[in-house]
């Protein structure tokens, strides 16, 4: 395998973990807020939340690569703080990978609280434990098995995206050339036989990873 | 004393199953001692009071003290959330965390509650008999069995006003008799008050202290067990259940197989051979099973007969009964449902002395 190949899957690797581990930072709080809330703004919310869904990719990468260009809002602050332009940077396609895959994480945390009901933490307020003693020692662990379906989703989402890597991130060897970018430039230069070593390799992933989740299913009862 | 009034209306009670248009509207003075028993069919707002009482509902114009102590004032802006309240509550179902296991259950409620030196926890699960299931994970325990954990998990926080939604509600007949002499139990051994929310009269009889009726979210009679029980005032709703509860004791186990039980207003005889003499026990008379007689013949198979005073008579909400009202030589009062044909060919009017005869007497342990 080229040394280029390796390392597009060493940074896949290593973005899809970090997009994984803020999606879960992030999304819990937002899955928690959609699944306890009577607001008005649940409908809103929980529609941007499940853009990235429908919308192609291109979009999503267009509007960020606006946004945190040097002439958007996001880049001109980026640039006032002196971190540069985040646009064709690893924590560019960060930034961007967490709003692609923000739906995968959250959705499932989410149904995860809802299926646990209001139930258990009128037991736990009951037994003097306050809302926060609550969240963390009964809804998170009785929503494990969301989490664990969220981070498989959201790291699955994260190795496979394309389409906001090019538009945001660019073609970068080292810094921004992930692994669905390879196989498109392998493909481009008639590589075929590095095109294939790559995306067997996706497709055998995939399908671990989808067998991982379906597989989980089965299993009922509580593992402690 | 424990003081409640509450006035709230569907809209802002969340989590309350009611059509719209309910309304609770209870102002209560309870005991602070012994069990009360918040009695009503279903809709009648019990579960909705004691989800206020818990702080897990808020009712706008609320205020809630139990002894000295304001958990509630809307008037003063006090509201103490429920994880702040001491108190204890057992839910319908079992409601014990999956995730951890019995011991770690216990446990949950009392490091949080300052109990982390465990007072009372042997106490608590030899009374409730868990002691055998403590390394167990709730999955494998039957209903009984949670509920009794759930019980004494909540004892272990050391409340001081204990709350229990129907706890037997989703137990089958014979889960119920397994866990009520539990229940039995922690009613003579508890110095907290308790409020227990049912819809089963059975329960109620063999449980309760001081009784609170609701109907339609207000409090239509409110006092102690057996006096409150022996009203005829009561409205039409609890016809069904009504019935009078009297305290005996075992006096003797006859040669013929019969237990002579004695209370201040007469004696009875019932079949209880398995309770030592000297003990005490509940007995529930069904309006029903009370016939009257002018005179004590011995011409009938009817052997519980006790010498009364008809005190009031009033109708019924079934055609052609009425319920009579009777008080036994020491003002124990009885309650007899016989039709208005025999009242008027008897001559039964208040007044008049009788002899109430009592086809059967309900026990409780």
């Amino acid at each position: 395998m080229e040394a280029s190949s390796l390392s597009a899957i060493w940074l896949t690797l290593k973005l899809a973990s970090l997009v994984t581990a803020l999606l879960l930072l992030v999304g819990t709080p937002i899955a928690w807020w959609l699944s306890r809330t009577s607001s008005r703004w649940r409908g809103v919310i929980g529609a941007v939340v499940a853009l990235p869904l429908v919308l192609p990719p291109t979009v999503l990468g267009f509007y960020l690569l606006l946004l945190m260009g040097p002439h958007g809002p996001v880049g001109q602050l980026t640039h006032a703080l002196g971190w540069g332009v985040l646009p064709f940077s690893f924590t560019g396609l960060v930034i961007a990978s967490v709003f692609y895959s923000l739906p995968f994480v959250v959705q499932p945390i989410q149904n995860a609280f809802e299926a646990i009901g209001e139930r258990p933490l009128e037991v736990a307020a009951s037994l003097r434990a306050s809302p926060w003693d609550a969240f963390f020692s009964i809804a998170l662990p009785l929503a494990r098995p969301g989490f664990v379906t969220a981070a498989i989703l959201g790291f699955a989402h994260t190795v496979g995206e394309f389409g906001v890597v090019l538009m945001i991130g660019g073609n970068i060897p080292g810094k921004t050339q992930v692994l669905s970018v390879q196989i498109y430039n392998h493909v481009e230069a008639m590589e075929y036989q590095e095109a294939h070593i790559l995306a067997a390799g996706m497709v055998i992933f995939s399908f671990l990873v989808l067998l991982a989740l379906y597989g989980r299913r089965q299993y009922k009862g509580w593992s402690r | 004393m424990i003081a409640a009034t509450f006035q709230l209306d569907y809209a802002s009670a969340s989590g309350v199953a009611h059509s719209a248009g309910f309304c609770l509207d209870v102002d209560l003075r309870l005991p602070e001692k012994g069990v009360t028993a918040l009695f009503g069919h279903s809709g009648s707002g019990k579960t909705t009071l004691l989800r206020c009482v818990a702080g897990l509902n808020r009712a706008p114009k609320g205020r809630l003290s139990v002894a000295s102590e304001v958990w509630q004032d809307e008037a003063r802006g006090i509201f103490l959330p429920t994880h702040k309240r001491p108190l204890g509550l057992v839910f319908q179902e079992a409601s014990l965390f999956p995730h951890l296991s019995v011991r770690k259950n216990l446990e949950y409620g009392m490091k949080r509650s300052g109990n982390k030196a465990g007072e009372g926890f042997d106490a608590s699960i030899d009374l409730l008999g868990i002691r055998p299931l403590l390394e167990r994970a709730p999955e494998g325990l039957s209903g009984g069995e949670r509920q009794r954990v759930a019980v004494a998990r909540a004892l272990l926080t050391r409340p001081r006003l204990l709350l229990m939604d129907e706890p037997l509600a989703a137990l089958d007949l014979k889960r119920k008799q397994e866990i009520l002499p539990y229940l039995e139990k922690l009613r003579e051994e508890l110095d907290i008050p308790m409020l227990y929310v049912s819809h089963a009269p059975d329960e109620v009889a063999r449980l309760a202290d001081h009784l609170v009726l609701l109907e339609n979210g207000q409090v239509v009679a409110s006092g102690p067990l057996m006096a409150t029980l022996a009203r005829a005032d009561l409205p039409p709703a609890f016809a069904e259940d009504a019935g009078v509860v009297l305290e005996a004791t075992v006096a003797a186990h006859e040669s013929d197989g019969l237990t002579r039980l004695e209370f201040p207003g007469g004696q009875l005889y019932v079949s209880c051979r398995d309770k030592p003499l000297g003990s005490r026990l509940r007995c529930r008379i069904h309006t029903s099973d009370v016939s009257l007689a002018l005179a004590a013949h011995g011409d009938s198979s009817i052997l519980n007969t006790l010498p009364a005073t008809v005190q009031t008579i009033v109708a019924t909400d079934t055609p052609g009964h009425v319920l009579a009202q009777l008080a036994l030589s020491d003002g124990t009062l009885l309650l007899a449902r016989i039709t208005e044909r025999s009242r008027a060919a008897l001559g039964i009017t208040p007044g008049l002395a009788v002899i109430a005869q009592v086809k059967s007497v309900a026990l409780f342990a």
